[in-house]
């Protein structure tokens, strides 16, 4: 197993258990839910990173075609995708508790779950078309497209307009609260485990992907 | 007349400072408390059992995620790749 494979698992216990045990300010309507941000906010780091892989892997793809950059952004969009729904549904469950409510029309969470559905629409269209090289190609295109809408949709609208989200619209990130480092400690690292997690995944899911190709092939030279 | 006015007047005050007074303790109150946390909870220990259960939930999908990868490199080998 490799180097930061062990990483991973290492910081991953460290942020279970240090998430909780930890030293965390004592704030007013968030109480011990801002232990939350060494959970929910890594979702997000660990999507944004994984989608930015996928769509670099989708231009190597239309600069030098071959099947394998198409395996690895097709991957890293469904690894993406998974982190993105859980950051949904445990920002929506934040909210309920700090905001009163599961959802609200706020830039940065509709933001968020556009971005989802442009991502959605990505695993969509890929079903969508029989020829491998054209699906390959059109889905790497669309790739483009999705991350260029997405990071705005998720990092620069929510700035320019009034959102209730932390770190948007004039509110201030947790890096106000957190300056005393004891939550950096564990923010940190947690932000590299959960996205080595997403990273080790989408390895996993890639090799396998790569397996069935090669089989595939055998089989048709097999056939002929 | 006068002392008829007086009379309200301090009936008033009466009436009013308690009132007053009690704002002020409660105002008071939810300034000097602070926020609440999960104090009892670690008090009590028994916050050691949640952490016990994400780390075996955590170390159990770990667990799977190694399995599955050994599985891949197995079939890689197989394979030949």
């Amino acid at each position: 197993m490799k180097w930061w494979k062990y990483l991973t698992i290492v910081l991953l216990l460290y942020t279970v258990v240090m998430g909780f045990l930890g030293h965390v300010p004592r704030l007013a309507i968030l109480n011990e839910t801002e232990r939350n941000l060494y959970f929910h906010v890594p979702m997000w780091f660990g999507m944004t990173i994984i989608l930015f892989v996928s769509v670099v892997n989708a231009i190597r793809y239309l600069r030098n075609p071959s099947p394998r950059l198409d395996i690895l952004a097709h991957e890293s969009v469904k690894t993406g995708v998974i982190f993105g729904v859980l950051g949904l549904m445990t920002g929506s469950l934040w909210a309920r508790f700090a905001w009163g409510t599961w959802w609200t029309a706020d830039v940065k969470l509709n933001g968020a779950a556009v971005t989802m559905l442009i991502y959605g629409a990505y695993l969509v269209l890929r079903g969508s078309v029989r020829d491998e090289q054209q699906r390959a190609r059109l889905s790497a295109i669309y790739n483009i497209f999705a991350f260029s809408a997405a990071i705005p949709l998720l990092f620069i609208m929510p700035r320019l307009y009034d959102s209730l989200h932390p770190g948007m619209g004039g509110n201030p990130g947790f890096s106000k609260y957190d300056l005393d480092s004891s939550m950096r400690m564990v923010f940190y690292p947690a932000v590299i485990g959960w996205t080595l997690l997403g990273v080790w995944i989408t390895e996993v899911s890639c090799r396998f992907a790569f397996v069935k190709e090669k089989i595939y092939e055998k089989q048709e030279k097999q056939l002929a | 007349m006068k002392s008829k006015k007086n009379n309200w007047l301090s009936r008033a005050v009466a009436l009013l400072l308690p009132l007053l007074l009690l704002a002020s303790a409660a105002f008071a109150q939810t300034s000097a408390a602070e926020p609440e946390m999960a104090d009892a909870l670690r008090a009590s220990g028994k916050i050691y059992v949640v952490v016990l259960v994400l780390v075996i939930i955590v170390t159990g999908l770990l667990v799977y995620l190694i399995r599955l990868d050994g599985k891949v490199s197995r079939l890689e080998k197989e394979v030949g790749e």
